[in-house]
Parts: structure tokens; sequence; C-alpha cells
């Protein structure tokens, strides 16, 4: 069974149809990518399914048990974090205490320490500037505490939704590190990206979306290689 | 700003100096009318405060505050007059009357966004007005309540010092709850949820729910407030609960500083003193308060505690124009062509 399994997914925002039957899974420990065009549907499905977008068909299973149209802080406490578009930290909030809000669902203080101390461990960065308001960050440090405070709950399934936007090419390198390192970890991963070519490079199985549907759906490996996807979205041949 | 640096270094220095001064000050304060000024001070504290719980903390745009105050005078002052009651029993479960009408407007209107919010609140506060005046045989309609008696301690009746002391303890305990609540995991989800919404809910909080609880506790220490205020007046009719008095509210708390636990005290003070000292200023109440409004909202959205944060942590210097109130709100960063 794995872990995040969608099956005929149909969403609507009002006459539009925004996704039309989309069909995809997340096996457990797991990276996968979904890579496509703007409008594409992207960040409508991972909206989705953490219950942010209401869905009008279809099945959201996650460990077998259906989520769809659940509420968002329900869906959160099943163990689907999500690292939203634009990050959206709290600007005002210092950078412990965003990781703080993060860790919400946790009620043991000895585990929120833990966990605090590992993504400390994992972006020195966040350390450095614990003490810092969120919004006084630099866009590659806000993009680090987005991930990190989705950590805090302790997922076991992380959605996140274009990681590199906005990032320096140098900056998109070391944010994809450590989604690697996170995956690692046993966390599994669903990865929305414009940026097809790091993605691919970074996931092991890769979904291809175009205007509300998935059009191939291929070893990461093979969509690099794959024709059609490199006219498309790799900028090649 | 360096007294505020001064107060941030020396803060328990403070708090000892500004405690011995509230405790003293009846002694000073020989005159009847200037502690019956001191108590109003104190009443307000209670009002913004809450409000701040709302509006501050939470970024929930509520216009009818003083509603909930009036709730809490008429019940106080019904259950004392007509029940019979105690006061020390009415006070506390007029305090409860107000905070259920509170979560049952906020369960109905919640999940409107800030402007349709502040609509139905501003609609709410008139609606009680109106049915104070109207439920003549429960409120004694436009004639209001007179004769609420004067609270008793061991067979002691209060005078001008027992008003000022208790509203001294009760606003010390509003003020100190609500600072507790502010820096636990209860008041990060409420700023989690003033910040984004979105997030708050993919961070597990509950976003309604904390809502209509932020909302709750807001209207409670205003039903405190209501009560202590038709045992100190003695009398209560509408005219003292009208949409004026949301304004006043909401007035103080952005001239302290929305989002602040020192804000309410600072805007209460000043906004209840400056009428009094400048007494052929009484006229104009209206007017200094909707032109304090409307500087505080262009000029400086964070309110005076941006500047003296006397109880805060102490934090990084804030950047300009990062109010919470109205107009001023900082949007998180934007997202395009930054790098570390």
């Amino acid at each position: 069974m794995n872990l995040l399994e969608i099956a005929d997914l149909h969403v609507h925002y009002g006459a539009i149809h925004a996704l039309k039957g989309v069909s995809l899974s997340v096996a457990e420990g797991s990276l996968v990518t979904l890579i496509g065009a703007n409008g594409a549907g992207k960040t409508t499905l991972l909206n989705t399914i953490s219950g942010a977008v209401p869905g009008s068909g279809g099945s959201v299973l996650f460990r077998g048990e259906e989520i769809l149209n659940e509420l968002p802080h329900l869906i959160t406490r099943r163990g689907i974090a999500h690292v939203p578009e634009g990050r959206k930290i709290f600007s005002e909030l210092s950078v412990e205490d965003n990781l703080n809000v993060g860790a919400y669902i946790q009620k043991d203080k000895q585990r929120i320490r833990t966990l605090i101390e590992r993504n400390y461990e994992l972006f020195p960065r966040l350390a450095e500037r614990r003490r810092q308001e969120g919004g006084s960050l630099s866009g590659g440090e806000q993009q680090m505490l987005a991930i990190a405070r989705g950590l805090m709950s302790d997922p076991t399934l992380l959605l996140l939704d274009e990681p590199s936007l906005g990032l320096a090419p140098i900056l998109v390198e070391t944010v994809f590190k450590l989604i690697s390192d996170i995956n690692a970890m046993g966390v599994a991963v669903l990865l929305v990206e414009q940026n097809a070519n790091v993605a691919l490079q970074t996931a092991t199985f890769g979904y291809v979306m175009e205007t509300g549907q998935i059009t191939i759906a291929d070893k990461a490996s093979a969509l690099l290689n794959n024709p059609a996807v490199q006219n498309a979205y790799l900028g090649v041949g | 700003m360096k007294l505020s640096l001064f107060f941030r270094r020396h803060r328990i220095a403070t708090a000892v100096v500004i405690a011995l001064f509230l405790v003293i000050l009846p002694q000073v304060l020989t005159s009847a009318y200037h502690l019956r000024v001191a108590t109003l001070v104190g009443i307000y504290v209670l009002l913004v405060s809450g409000l701040n719980i709302i509006i501050g903390f939470t970024g929930m745009f509520s216009l009818g505050h003083a509603a909930f105050y009036g709730i809490g005078a008429y019940t106080s002052a019904m259950l004392t007059t007509m029940v019979g009651w105690n006061f020390w029993v009415a006070l506390p479960v007029a305090g409860i009357v107000a905070a259920l009408f509170g979560s049952l407007i906020g369960l109905a209107t919640l999940r409107l966004r800030r402007v349709f919010l502040a609509f139905t609140t501003l609609g709410f506060g008139e609606i009680v007005r109106i049915l104070i005046l109207n439920l003549r045989s429960i409120t004694r309609g436009p004639m209001g309540i007179s004769g609420i008696p004067v609270p008793k301690l061991f067979g002691w009746s209060f005078t001008g010092r027992g008003y000022y002391y208790l509203i001294l303890v009760l606003a010390t305990l509003t003020v100190a709850t609500i600072y507790r609540m502010y820096h636990s995991r209860v008041g990060r989800a409420l700023i989690a949820i003033r910040e984004d919404e979105t997030a708050a809910a993919s961070m597990g909080i509950n976003v309604f729910g904390h809502k209509v609880l932020a909302f709750t506790m807001g209207c409670f220490f205003a039903g405190i407030a209501g009560s202590y205020f038709a045992h100190f007046q003695r009398f209560v009719s509408a005219d003292s609960f009208a949409n004026l008095e949301s304004f006043a509210i909401i007035t103080m708390l952005a001239l302290g500083g929305t989002g602040s636990i020192i804000g309410p005290i600072l805007g209460s003070t000043i906004l209840v003193l400056i009428p009094e000292i400048f007494r052929f200023l009484m006229r104009y109440r209206g007017v200094i308060y909707g032109l304090t409004l409307i500087v505080v909202i262009v000029y400086r959205p964070g309110g005076l505690a941006n500047v003296k944060g006397v109880f805060e942590k102490p934090k990084l210097p804030k950047r300009p124009g990062k109010g919470r109130f109205g107009f001023g709100r900082r949007r998180p960063a934007a997202v395009t062509g930054e790098s570390v």
C-alpha cells in the first residue's frame, strides 16, 4: 500500500475545471516530483491534499484512509506537512517561535526541543538567527525556515511547493541537497517544481502535469531522457 | 529611544516603581474626583486589553466591543437589583454571560473576512443598544437601572479608595493573564492566525476554533469591566454602551499599540486623562478620538508601544509601518528575486 494514493481527483474553481481526474501515488519514504508549466494545477493539487482547497470528486487516501475535504488542521495531525508556495512564514515571530508554532500539534516539550535541535543541525543558518524576526531573514533563509517549520510536526509526508522560487542558483542547490537529506531521514516528499532539471535529478519518480491532467508518469531518470520532457521543460534539444 | 532602552534594562525596577506608584496613588489623590478618573482608567484597561486579544493578537476586526461591555453591565445590574445577588457572584457571572454572547456571535460571524466581520460586529453593537432601550420589562428601557448596590467586603462598603484598589487588582489580574496567554502555545497560535491563516491551518492549528476562543476571551474581560462599571456608577443606561464607546475603545487600542501588552494600558491612560485634564475639550471628546485614530493610523500604525515596550521582551528594531492597525499592516515579504 502506498503512503499517499490519489485517484481520479477533480477540483473546480467555480466554472473552471482545475484538476481533471488526477491520479498519483507516493510510496513510503520516497521522493516524488511533480513538474509542469505555470497554471497546470500543481499548487492546486497540493492545496487539495492539505485541505486548503476543496475537491469535487475522486479520492485522496493517506495510509489507506480517505482524507479528501477533511479540515486542514486534522490533515496535519495525520502526518502531512505542507510548505506552501511563497513560504508564508510568520514574519513577526522570531525564527524559534516560527518553529514552536510549527510544533503546534506536539504536546511533549522534550520532543519539541529535540525537533528544534534536529532542525538547527540541518539548517545551521537558522540556529544563528534564532532570535531574529522571521520577516528580517533573506529569501533563502525564509525558505529554509518554511521547510524547517514544516518538519516540526514530524511528518511522514512533506509537501513542498516551489522551494526554488526566487532563489539564486547556488542556493537552489543547497535547498535541494537539504531536501535529499530530509528524505534520507525517512520522510516521504512530494515536490512540486518548475525547475524541472534539478527536481528530476533529486527525485526518484516524476509526474508531468499539463492543464489539470497527468500526462506522463515515469522514473525521474527516464523523464530526464524523455525527448518530450526535454523539449517542453528542460530546455534541451 | 534611550528612555525605552533604560526601561528595558531595568525591567524589574521599573515594575516595582510603577507598582508602588499605583498603590500609593490614592493617598496622593485627595479629591474624590481624581480618584474616580484613576478608577475609570482601570476600567478601560480591562476593555482595551480584552479587545487587544481580538484585534491585536488575532487580527479580527470587531467594532462592537461596547456591546459586550453593556451586556456585562446589565447582567450585573439586573442580577443585583432584581434578583438580589451579591456583587462578588454577579461579577464573574457577568463576565461569563458576556463571553457566552461573544462565543455565539463568534460562531456565527468569525468565518467572515475582515471587512464583513467589522460590519457585522458594528451591527451587533447597535442591536444590543436598541434591545436595551426596548426590552422595557427586563432592562427598564430608556430609564436605565438605578440603585445598583455598592460592593461590600466583610461588611465594609466600598468607598472611592476601595473602588480604586479593586479595579487595580482586576486590571493587574487581566493584564497578567493576557501576558501569560500571549507567551503560551495558544498565544503563538493566535499570532500565527493573524499573520497567515492558511499557513496557521497547515501547522495543525484549528483556525476557526482559536478565533472563537480569542473572541470569547476578549468579551469575557469586557463583561467583567461592565459589571464593575455598573457597581461603580451605580446606574446603567444604554447611552454608556453605544457605538461611540466602541470607537473610544478602539482609539485607545490604536494609540497604545495593537498586539502589545503595555499598549492598551498607555492608550487608555492617555485618552481617559486628556479630556479630563483639559476640561474645555470635554465637549470635543469625540473629535479628539477621531483625530487621534486618523493620526495614529497614518503616522504610527504600531502605536506608542512600538517605541516604549517597557514590559515586552527586548526585540530587534522594528521596521516602520509595521502596525497591525488598518492600512499600515505589513504583508509577508515579497517572494521574487531574493537571495541570501
